[in-house]
């Protein structure tokens, strides 16, 4: 006999599939790879878009022409070859589908796969689902029932048909296309995503979710999402992600727009799970993607809470611009990388008005080989008399060959802020693993255990319905992770 | 004790040798525990007492190079660490450990339940689960408050103690092997974990205290004392043995095992 126990080796449970790795067998128009002016136009022009929507895009394209990817970020990948990827895919239909029925049955059957039936009945009770499937978006359920609320949610594409002024009054004035380099390509090529506008007074009646899906090979996801709370309204929503296991990289450059008026609270929820690339870091996907909101009236309120499993490369700092009196932001999050994995994420809370307040929750997890960071800025302007900040920042490491990393500044010109910022970082003890075995617990269960205590700030500020998911996408992500 | 010499052994350790880092610390240990009995193993400082709790828990970094250990009838060394335990063996940790973050009463319902569920049993409903924990933490004096509190995060040494003990009423093993439970705690503290471990003593269970004194004995009389030195067991007595060593300091032991 050799040793007196059976401990599993680190490295050796490694290695539960992506689960979401399927292909969907489908025809698709897809645009040739490649992006000048001729594609941006095709693209509006495919959409039927207004002129003024044409011209952003092709300012913004030529603004992104002068500007340089960004280096700053504690993330390496080869060189990104912006003319190999195809800006515009979707599904072969006749026309957009108008109702559930006329959905190919076999786009409704990769969301069954998913998890997220897109029939009504068949729906969890309370969430209405828009579903986005390379660059369209496949169907919204629960329409009805918004509308009788005065709700507005729908595709991106149909917001530009529909309700051109909202979208030509907001877009842009959180992330303007000069923000940055993937905001300004964003801008360029987005396609669709989610519109959400709930009007003066109004609690939303029900969860909004958008679930967005990569299938065709060589395309980029580009989507754009737009929410407005005016004044007084409250609404809740949740994105989803997944996409195909591919050899080759692929890119999403999302943004995400928030306006939280006078009163309104707008509360963003993520899980995030697209490929993450296999084990030796092949293939997966880019996430470069830029999020922002604006509390622009007094009181309001907006907090973002993400749960970060997938992607090979994971560049997103949802922020806040506290430009209300009294308005807060919030920032939790979970950031978990394996094997090879690179996440660079944080926030931005730009405190502009009187007394406001933030707190940034960060949880990192790291396994395998994978480098974690938490990039975060607290900025606090002359204006911001009496504002709060409090800040904390753990990491959690499984193993001896990953990393986690923390860059938070901060920039105070008020003296009556006050700024708080506390950090650990801790690994998994191979101490609390055999506690936890001792007390009858396997291996995997003790790591979920001991994950989902770390995590559980961030947890419970999610919705009920998708808690438990994110525990389990976890669960699934970091399996093997120790042993 | 005479009337359940006749038990069959709960735990049976032959010749049992165990080195770490390729020093031998165990050097053919023998030991047999029946159901009902009290063993308390004393010895001083690196006489292999921990060792000996360990590799009997399954922790790793022991490597067992000879002899052989049977619980139940099977092959205990060759079972994983959580299969001893849904088993019934349990360990009270010298150094409990933390878990920042998961409450004491949801890492004792998982535990619960992975050995139910290894006996067939399904898992306990809440209410039952809840009056269960109740009932166990009013019998170590343990505020309920502490239920909901992370696992062993930022309790005094006292006060891990005490959870480990209240950890194994509610676990209620079939042997417990408790890893110097007593050091550390003031008299009072010593009381509660002493009146925990009386009140599970029963026919069917077996205790191996492992101690370095033979206070928390004045509370819970063992069936046996062995004197662990040197890697063996070398002396083997009744509680008046433990007493000895008390008066006499271990010195004197060893002298006389080793003329």
């Amino acid at each position: 006999m050799s040793s007196s126990t059976q401990n599993q080796g680190l490295e050796e449970l490694i290695g539960r599939r992506y689960a979401h790795g399927f292909v969907t067998d489908i025809e698709s128009d897809t645009v040739p790879p490649g992006l000048n002016e001729d594609v941006i136009r095709f693209i509006s022009a495919k959409k039927g878009e207004p002129e003024f929507l044409l011209q952003w895009r092709l300012k913004a394209y030529r603004h992104w022409l002068t500007l340089r990817e960004p280096r700053w970020a504690k993330l390496h990948h080869p060189p990104i070859d912006y003319q190999d990827i195809s800006y515009y895919s979707a599904p072969k239909a006749p026309t957009g589908p108008r109702s559930i029925d006329e959905v190919d049955p076999k786009l409704l059957e990769t969301y069954e796969k998913l998890g997220i039936p897109l029939h009504e009945r068949a729906r969890l009770a309370g969430v209405a689902v828009d579903a986005v499937f390379d660059s369209v978006s496949v169907t919204t359920t629960f329409k009805d029932k918004l509308s009788a609320a005065g709700v507005i949610f729908c595709s991106f594409s149909e917001a530009v048909r529909e309700h051109p002024d909202l979208v030509r009054q907001y877009l842009g004035t959180v992330v303007p296309y000069r923000d940055n380099y993937f905001a300004a390509l964003n801008s360029a090529v987005f396609t669709d995503g989610s519109f959400v506008y709930i009007p003066k007074g109004v609690r939303c009646p029900m969860e909004l979710s958008t679930y967005f899906r990569i299938n065709q090979a060589k395309t980029g996801q580009f989507e754009r999402t737009l929410i407005i709370a005016d004044e007084a309204s409250h609404v809740s929503y949740l994105e989803g992600c997944t996409a195909p296991q591919r050899d080759e990289n692929q890119l999403h450059a999302a943004v995400v727009e928030l306006v939280a008026l006078r009163d309104a609270t707008i509360k963003y929820s993520t899980v995030q799970n697209w490929y993450p690339g296999d084990e030796n870091g092949k293939g997966g996907i880019y996430n470069f993607v830029t999020k922002r909101g604006d509390c622009r009236g007094a009181n309001s309120r907006i907090s973002w809470t993400q749960v970060e499993a997938g992607s090979a490369i994971t560049w997103k700092y949802p922020s806040c611009i506290l430009r209300g009196e009294n308005s807060v932001g919030e920032f939790y999050s979970v950031a978990v990388t394996n094997n090879l994995q690179q996440a660079d994420t944080g926030t931005k809370m730009i405190h502009i008005g009187r007394n406001t307040r933030s707190t940034i929750v960060s949880k990192g997890i790291s396994a395998g080989r994978a480098q974690n960071a938490y990039r975060g800025l607290v900025k606090i302007l002359p204006t911001a008399e009496n504002a709060r900040n409090y800040t904390q920042c753990d990491s959690l490491l499984m193993g001896a060959r990953c990393g986690a990393h923390t860059f938070p500044y901060m920039e105070v010109r008020n003296p009556s802020a006050v700024v708080e910022h506390e950090a650990t970082t801790s690994r998994i003890g191979d101490d609390q693993l055999f506690y936890c075995r001792q007390r009858g617990l396997s291996t995997e269960d003790a790591v979920n255990l001991i994950v989902n205590g770390f995590c559980k700030q961030v947890f419970r500020e999610l919705p009920m319905e998708f808690a438990v998911e994110a525990q389990n996408l976890l669960n699934v992500s970091l399996e093997g992770a120790v042993g | 004790m005479e009337s359940i010499a006749s038990n069959p052994p709960l735990l049976q350790v032959t010749d049992l040798r165990v080195a770490v880092g390729g020093k031998e610390i165990l050097k053919g240990l023998n030991l047999t525990v029946r159901a009902g009995e009290v063993h308390a193993i004393m010895g001083p400082n690196g006489s292999g007492k921990s060792t000996l709790a360990h590799v009997l828990s399954g922790r790793d970094g022991y490597e067992v190079t000879g002899g052989s250990v049977t619980y139940l009838g099977r092959d205990l060394l060759g079972l994983a660490p959580e299969d001893r335990a849904r088993a019934g063996v349990f360990l009270g940790f010298q150094y409990p450990i933390e878990i920042p973050g998961v409450s004491n009463v949801y890492l004792l319902r998982s535990a619960l339940n992975a050995r139910r569920s290894a006996r067939g049993e399904s898992e306990i409903d809440a209410a039952r689960f809840l009056r269960l924990v109740k009932e166990k933490a009013r019998l170590m004096q343990m505020d309920e408050s502490f239920l909901q509190r992370g696992v062993n995060e930022g309790f005094s040494g006292g006060e891990k103690k005490r959870n480990e003990i209240f950890q194994m009423a509610v676990l209620e093993p079939v042997l417990a092997i408790l890893d110097e439970t007593d050091s550390g705690l003031d008299i009072d503290a010593l009381k509660v974990v002493a009146n925990g471990v009386k009140s599970l003593r029963s026919a069917e269970r077996a205790f191996v205290l492992v101690t370095h004194y033979q206070r928390l004995l004045d509370h819970i009389r063992p069936d046996f004392v062995h004197v662990l030195a040197g890697g063996r067991i070398i002396r083997t007595g009744d509680r008046t043995l433990a007493l000895e060593l008390e008066a006499g300091g271990y010195e004197q032991v060893l002298a006389a095992a080793n003329p």
